[in-house]
């Protein structure tokens, strides 16, 4: 999504709620999957509404269909960690349309296979293997920070964010590191609407997944008939719940990990900077303590909610907060309405890098389908952040962030910064 | 009042005094013990208050329910006495009780 030109878009949809007043309008008309809020920054006080007045909240029509919006923390942790009352599967975006383009992955299954699947790579990401990969990580970052202009604009997200990030997956996949760029090309694919920038059409979309297949099953096949290694693409050739998956799963299984993987740390290292510049005392804090990064990257996480929701979908007739949930309806986690939610969260609409408790947030989810990346992000954060530190005094955002025409994926496309060095 | 011992993936010991009917965890939490997480405050939902508990107290720590069989199942580092701190709540029987902290909490 780096690249897009965000100035036009949205297309004005009859579904849009961008500059309409969330207090104006009837409750039951407000539908937080349109993007246009989402672009356009204007979400918070919607969430804000149906957390307080209508917390488990019916959306009879959207663009999407009929769904539910839960937006209190108590009942998200709730829905999360009932996946016999609510299923990951079949899908866990709120667009039942994209399913004849969805692939199978474990983020969308339920236990047993979602548990043998997973439980195959996430060694990968484990906290023992990070452990290896910090140094890397860490002169990576040195490299990159290092070739920035200084007192001089540039775009951090293209220059910082992405790079970081995509360089990191390289490593994780062993991916062909000349190549990287596809990494970036195919993660902002896969959750591209056509016809914003991206792909135009689904034909193109198509046709984009199948060269990521291509390109990773030739990595498959390199990899199988090798010694068994610690990549990604290793453990899954040799895994024994993987090793005979279907093309279509694998690939999706490889979409799920470039996503997870790539867009989500990505859009929490620009929202960072962002949010310090928008707290100069909470930089101030940073300042003079270095040692509030490993808690400042927890409260980053939770002020981000790099992925905004996680849908499911009921199984059985249910109840929840005494409103009466359907088998089959669509339920909708509102994770960045449950992270500002101050029944749960102390001053939850505050951004504090030295909140006690900072780790108490939705943005990795709880249960079953926690974020298995969620150590690999925290520790690229934290690293990221203790590289700047030692080098800048203040990245000093300079121009409004253009953020991505998605109520999924919560980004950036863009963010002018100038760097001012150590004195 | 009883008196749990935290030791450390390093060997470092932690004694503490606790109230029962408190969770081991809240135990670790309250006196600050290193290597708990517990990022979901005590909800069996993210397993990242992973503790071993010495063979001798398996008995009296009880069985590991469903939930925390399928959170424990998702930790790369699980063992036999595999146990999640915020599903064991302290009772008399428990005075003296040792539990070892893993390595890193996933």
């Amino acid at each position: 999504m780096s690249e897009m030109a965000t100035g036009d878009v949205p297309k004005k949809s009859k579904w849009s709620m961008v500059d309409k007043d969330p207090y104006a309008m009837s409750i039951k008309d407000i539908d937080l999957s349109h993007p246009g809020i989402w672009q356009h920054n204007q979400y918070l006080p919607f969430m804000e509404r149906l957390r307080n007045e209508d917390p488990v909240h019916y959306c009879e029509d959207s663009a999407v269909g009929p769904y539910w919006s839960i937006m209190k923390y108590k009942d998200i942790m709730t829905v999360d960690t009932s996946p016999h009352l609510y299923s990951s599967e079949p899908t866990i975006g709120i667009i039942d349309s994209f399913e004849e383009f969805a692939l199978p992955a474990f983020i969308s299954m339920d236990p047993p296979k979602h548990d043998d699947q997973r439980r195959t790579v996430q060694g990968v990401v484990a906290p023992a293997n990070l452990k290896e990969l910090e140094g890397l990580i860490r002169s990576r970052a040195g490299v990159i920070l290092d070739s920035l202009p200084i007192n001089e604009e540039f775009d951090w997200v293209k220059h910082v964010s992405i790079e970081l990030t995509t360089q990191m997956l390289a490593t994780l996949f062993d991916f062909p590191f000349e190549d990287r760029n596809k990494l970036t090309y195919w993660s902002d694919v896969a959750t591209a609407i056509p016809g914003n920038g991206i792909v135009e059409t689904n034909e193109q979309r198509w046709a984009a997944i199948e060269e990521c297949l291509a390109y990773f099953t030739r990595l498959w096949n390199e990899r199988v008939n090798a010694e068994p290694g610690n990549d990604l693409v290793s453990m899954l050739a040799h895994g024994e719940a993987t090793k005979n998956m279907p093309p279509m799963e694998y690939l999706g299984n490889i979409i799920l990990l470039i996503v997870g993987g790539n867009d989500t740390t990505r859009n929490s290292i620009t929202g960072g900077v962002l949010a310090l510049n928008e707290n100069p005392a909470e930089y101030a804090k940073l300042r003079a303590d270095k040692g509030v990064i490993p808690n400042m990257v927890s409260e980053i996480i939770r002020w981000q909610t790099p992925l905004a929701y996680m849908r499911r979908t009921a199984i059985q007739d249910t109840e929840l907060s005494g409103k009466k949930i359907k088998a089959g309806d669509k339920v909708v986690m509102w994770y960045a309405s449950g992270n500002r939610d101050e029944e749960s969260i102390d001053r939850a609409n505050e951004f504090l890098i030295d909140r006690p408790n900072a780790r108490q947030h939705l943005s990795f989810g709880f249960g079953l389908h926690r974020c298995m990346g969620n150590r690999l992000a925290e520790m690229q954060l934290r690293v990221i952040w203790e590289e700047i530190s030692k080098r800048f005094d203040f990245v000093e955002v300079v121009g409004e962030p253009e953020r991505i025409y998605s109520s999924f994926v919560k980004g950036y496309s863009k963010l002018p910064v100038v760097l001012h060095p150590l004195k | 009042m009883v008196k749990v011992l935290f030791v450390e993936h390093d060997g470092t010991e932690h004694n503490v005094e606790v109230n029962t009917g408190d969770s081991l965890m809240q135990a670790a939490v309250s006196n600050g013990v290193p290597g708990i997480d517990a990022d979901c405050g005590g909800s069996c939902s993210c397993a990242t208050c992973h503790v071993y508990v010495s063979e001798e107290w398996l008995d009296k720590t009880g069985e590991v329910n469903p939930t925390e069989e399928a959170m424990l199942g998702l930790s790369t580092d699980r063992k036999e006495n595999s146990r999640l701190s915020c599903q064991i709540n302290l009772t008399e029987e428990m005075d003296g009780l040792v539990v070892s902290t893993p390595e890193f909490q996933f």
